[in-house]
């Protein structure tokens, strides 16, 4: 079975801080990881690997030291990684990246099945593996926490969280599904893994030429959503203690939670 | 001189790291209560390939350096010292002399299994009457038809009963002193083996120390590991490398003390402030942070020599004297920092208190240890 | 079918339109030297403009006059028969930016016999409501529910574009988005019109939630968006406003189906583990006993929230140890943390202090807990917290 797997590398989001005055994230001494979900993801490819044989590939959009997150998925058993980088693609939003991991699956060759992780925690947006399945022309099943592929390898029935339960679906491949941490619990690379691709690294870099995508489609230029600007949300100040009446500073919690959003009609 | 970790050590390290703080860091407490053996976990780190991680490819292993395998039994031991012993002792002292002068049989047959983390290993040098004067060894082995009759007792081996493969060393012949003693592989299940009390400790509660008994126990004449009567010798050089093991461990019970005591002096507050912002603290977390930093320094040099196939007896000695002694000395200190709270078992400090113990004592007395640096200094 | 065609006479066999393809569906046949498209075409129109002698035509206009978009557009999104409350909030903000840009504000639903939503639609702020019925829209799915959005939206040209941020939501719109090569934004905290520009501002949290980011969209219509459930009002429903509703018509043939729903199930969701839940509310020595707990699991309930405990409440036996929240305990990180009755030692604060926002309800008012706490009431939890749920299962009901 060809399977593709898309990983993205982000900022550990858990460590991230971001300077009140410029509105801006300090990105400085803040670990790189490979996109939580997305290593759901890996995981899944590569137990349909054990069980179908053929091979993984992994690839990922980013700068050149993304590559560090395509040598831990190398270290945790796929077959061949490509790192997609060139300062064309920068500026892209989900827009543009999904053209452009689009063009990349279609140079790895033959595929069966694209697997994504649902959503990064940098950009939040989930929009990544339905915008690809849309230009590969493939049916998509999001918010997997399931994927059975037939005995035959040439279809899948597959778990849809929904917000009170799942949904079952059929489809055929080839489809992208993209995959949420449910689904299973990742493997830790090996010492074994670790030493191979380190001492043999063999992560090709892929360029746009290489990917033949279209200059108008990516980067800035492909980009319809530009960021106008970004802004440190609401510090915590200090606390309050409400004071009257129980009835009133009652109201009042309510009130200033409601404002808050931390409390939501479901 | 690089002081930079490379590649392959970063990402072994950062490996290790999450799975112990994921998979070993949630548990310890309670594996330290129940004084129950971290089975599970042992498992996952085989499978992992950290249980022979420096032994060489074609023998099971993950053929990593020196290094990465101190970076390694730190991490696991900053998250739990007893498992990181277990770790240790399998790696220092089991794989490693039967790949050093084991036979291609003996590799093939013992070997494999240990480093692919399939069996266990452990070590029977202690005995009642020889611990630091291990040469007095009163375990006897009696060359027999084919084979060889052992009898005697091994005391307070890490990992005995739980073990499948012990490197044990028993005494051929007294007329020649030290070189009358050999070394063998035994097995769980050789006749005449059994294992005796199992040790109730004041620390690394989740490894398991117990007695090796042997009763007319029969081994095959192929588990003689190297020459007759080299036995002291494996020993000592086997114990050079194990040491740089226990160095690491040591390593990590001090930095996980020191976490714990930044982490405790910025949340408590006391006269207004952080502690954190006073000076007794400041002090005493400076000095503890410098003698972690310079135990590092001296576990990694040790390891580098190893590597680079330089002498590391005395290196790894002084590792090995300077790391326990500090982190018993960093885990007293954590105690102090948190006040009445470190006495209490809700905070890990006071387990890392009762494991640093005993890092000052096993694979070599920190008196020991002094007697090996003085003999390789003063010349 | 694809829904661009090259012109077999006019053709030249210069090959401009293959590279211009985004999605490699211009065949070359290097013999007759001619150009087709082929199945992979998503009819963006990107080649029309690239062939020197203008051989390649579309049937689907691409509008590219932005001033032509207008009105704007709200998904209503159904489930087990009811409407969503997501699409009515969402109707409540769409009201206001339509009046900010003097335009409608348009309720799209799709669905099977789904008609008499439509009313509610209107009274919830609709001027019109663009409903297709098909036995292939009855229930959610990427294929016939994109396929019918894109239609209307190709027939009607919106100007601007929400949906509910919902596992439906989330599907549909990157969806569509892709096949109209429309920017956008998601899970949108804010919308709001610029005065000058009358561009949709669309500010949405990344990071985590760390930093915010306001998304313009300027070049492509429609401006499209989604937006997390439960931000936005609705208005008060209406029954006697006026609204239009339009039947629409969309076919749907065999290859539009490219999934199969076998079944769809409902399940309480077992529960989420402190570790994962937003919403905690946590009791302690305050609470007096087990019993006393029963006011703190009411509030939780309310709320969808978790139930925690100090180490004082679970050593008492008041609730289990799996809810200990603490240094011996877990470690909690939930955006809301009431703690009821809890004084706010160290050892507890350890396991819940980087909590988004703190309330701490507590007799006494020098107890620790108010000097972590961004909100605070001194009183008695057994009157305070009842109080609380009440008035939260008030406010949630609306």
């Amino acid at each position: 079975m060809n399977i593709v797997v898309c990983i993205k590398q982000v900022p550990d989001t858990t460590d991230v801080k971001i300077d009140p005055k410029t509105g801006t994230l300090i990105r400085e001494g803040v670990p790189s990881i490979i996109n939580p979900d997305d290593r759901h993801a890996l995981e899944e490819g590569l137990r349909l690997k054990e069980r179908f044989g053929g091979r993984v590939v992994v690839l990922s959009m980013g700068p050149p030291q993304a590559m560090d997150a395509l040598m831990e998925a190398k270290a945790m058993g796929a077959d061949q990684c490509y790192l997609i980088s060139d300062r064309a693609f920068a500026g892209a939003d989900t827009l543009a990246t999904s053209y452009s991991l689009m063009k990349s699956v279609q140079a790895v060759g033959a595929w069966d099945i694209v697997i994504c992780g649902r959503q990064a925690i940098d950009g939040d947006t989930a929009q990544i593996g339905p915008q690809m399945a849309e230009a590969l022309g493939v049916p998509h099943v999001s918010y997997c926490i399931e994927i059975a592929v037939d005995e035959d390898g040439k279809g899948v029935t597959a778990k849809r969280e929904l917000e009170d339960g799942y949904e079952v679906i059929k489809t055929k491949l080839p489809a992208l599904f993209t995959v949420i941490k449910d689904i299973n619990k990742p493997r830790y690379p090996s010492v074994r893994g670790i030493v191979s691709v380190c001492r043999n690294c063999d992560v090709q870099t892929w360029t746009a030429k290489d990917i033949a995508a279209s200059p108008k489609m990516i980067g800035l230029n492909g980009s319809p959503t530009q960021v106008a600007r970004t802004f440190a949300p609401e510090p915590k100040g200090q606390g309050v203690v409400l004071k009257g009446e129980p009835e009133a500073v009652v109201k009042e919690l309510v009130k200033r939670l409601r404002e808050k959003n931390v409390v939501r009609v479901r | 001189m690089d002081f930079a970790l490379s590649k392959e050590q970063q990402m072994l390290q950062q490996m290790v790291r999450d799975f112990a703080q994921k998979e070993i860091e949630p548990i310890a407490s309670d594996l330290d209560k129940e004084g129950r053996f971290p089975e599970e976990i042992i498992k996952k780190l085989g499978e992992l390939g950290i249980m022979g991680m420096t032994v060489p490819k074609e023998y099971g292993g993950a053929g990593a350096d020196t290094v990465s395998y101190t970076i390694a039994i730190e991490e696991i031991s900053r998250a739990c010292a007893s498992t990181g012993i277990a770790v240790s002792v399998n790696n220092s002292l089991a794989c490693f002399p039967i790949l050093a002068f084991g036979t291609e049989p003996q590799r093939q047959r013992f070997l494999v299994p240990l480093a692919r983390g399939e069996k266990l290993g452990a070590f029977g040098l202690t005995e009642p009457s020889a611990g630091s004067d291990a040469a007095m060894q009163q375990t006897v082995a009696v060359k027999k038809g084919d084979g060889y009759v052992v009898n005697g007792i091994k005391h307070f081996i890490t990992n005995a009963s739980r073990a499948d493969t012990y490197i044990v060393f028993a005494m051929e012949d007294r007329t020649k002193g030290t070189r009358g003693i050999s070394a063998f592989i035994l097995e769980k299940g050789d006749p005449g083996f059994s294992f005796g009390t199992i040790e109730d400790k004041l620390g690394i509660r989740a490894s398991v120390t117990a007695e090796l008994i042997f009763e007319d126990c029969r081994i095959p004449a192929d588990r003689l590991l190297g020459e007759s009567g080299k036995g002291f010798k494996i020993a000592m050089s086997t114990l050079d490398g194990g040491r740089i093991g226990v160095a690491s461990q040591a390593l990590g019970i001090a930095q996980a003390a020191l976490d714990r005591s930044i982490r405790f002096a910025k949340e408590r507050e006391q006269f207004g402030k952080p502690i954190a912002a006073l000076g007794a603290i400041q002090e005493a977390i400076a000095n503890m942070a410098t003698e972690v930093e310079a135990a590092r320094m001296l576990v990694r040099y040790a390891a580098w020599c190893k590597d680079t196939k330089r002498p590391y007896t005395a290196p790894a000695a002084m590792a090995k004297l300077f790391a326990s002694e500090t982190a018993m000395k960093v885990a007293t200190k954590a105690i102090q920092v948190h006040g009445g709270y470190g006495y209490m078992k809700d905070y890990p400090v006071e387990r890392y208190f009762r494991d640093a113990k005993i890092t000052e004592l096993y694979e070599g007395t920190s008196e020991i240890q002094r007697l090996v640096i003085a003999l390789n200094v003063i010349k | 079918m694809p829904g661009v065609k090259v012109d077999q006479e006019k053709c030249i066999g210069c090959k401009s339109c293959v590279p211009i393809c985004p999605f490699g569906a211009v065949d070359f046949n290097a013999e007759a030297k001619k150009a087709s498209i082929n199945d992979k075409c998503t009819s963006c129109g990107v080649c029309v403009p690239s062939c020197p002698v203008e051989a390649i035509f579309s049937d689907i206009k691409i509008v590219t006059d932005l001033s032509q978009y207008r009105d704007v557009w709200v998904f209503a999104e159904h489930r087990d028969g009811r409407l969503a409350k997501v699409g009515l909030q969402l109707l409540g903000c769409a009201t206001g930016l339509a009046k900010d840009v003097g335009q409608r504000t348009c309720a799209v639903l799709l669905g099977h016999k789904v008609e008499r939503m439509a009313k509610d639609l209107i009274a919830h702020g609709a001027d019109v409501v663009y409903y297709v019925d098909a036995p292939e829209l009855e229930q959610y799915r990427f294929d016939t529910y994109t396929k019918a959005m894109v239609e209307l939206v190709r027939k009607h040209l919106p100007n601007m574009f929400i949906m509910g941020a919902t596992h439906i939501g989330r599907d549909l719109a990157p969806r569509v988005s892709r096949r109209l090569n429309a920017g956008l934004t998601a899970d949108c905290t804010e919308l709001t019109i610029d005065p000058q520009t009358k561009l949709l501002k669309m500010t949405r949290p990344a990071f985590g939630g760390n930093i915010m980011a306001t998304i313009l969209c300027p070049n492509t219509r429609p401006q499209m968006s989604t937006v997390r459930p439960g931000i936005m009002k609705s208005l008060e429903p209406d029954p006697h406003r006026k609204g239009e509703v339009v039947k629409e018509r969309v076919e749907f043939s065999q290859r539009d189906m490219l999934v199969e729903i076998v079944k769809v199930v409902k399940e309480h969701k077992h529960l989420a583990n402190l570790e994962e839940a937003r919403i905690i509310v946590s009791g302690g020595r305050g609470v007096g006993s087990a019993e006393g707990f029963s006011v703190i699991k009411e509030l939780a309930d309310v709320l969808g929230g978790e139930v925690g405990g100090s180490r004082v409440a679970v050593e008492k036996g008041w609730i289990s140890q799996d809810h200990q929240v603490g240094q011996t305990g877990k470690s909690v990180r939930p955006d809301l943390y009431i703690a009821c009755g809890i004084s706010g030692s160290i050892q507890h604060r350890a396991g819940m202090q980087t909590s988004g926002c703190i309330v701490a309800i507590n007799k006494d008012p020098d107890a620790y807990i108010f000097k972590v706490a961004d909100l605070g009431i001194v009183g008695d939890l057994h009157n305070i917290v009842p109080m609380l749920a009440e008035a939260f299962k008030q406010e949630l009901g609306k």
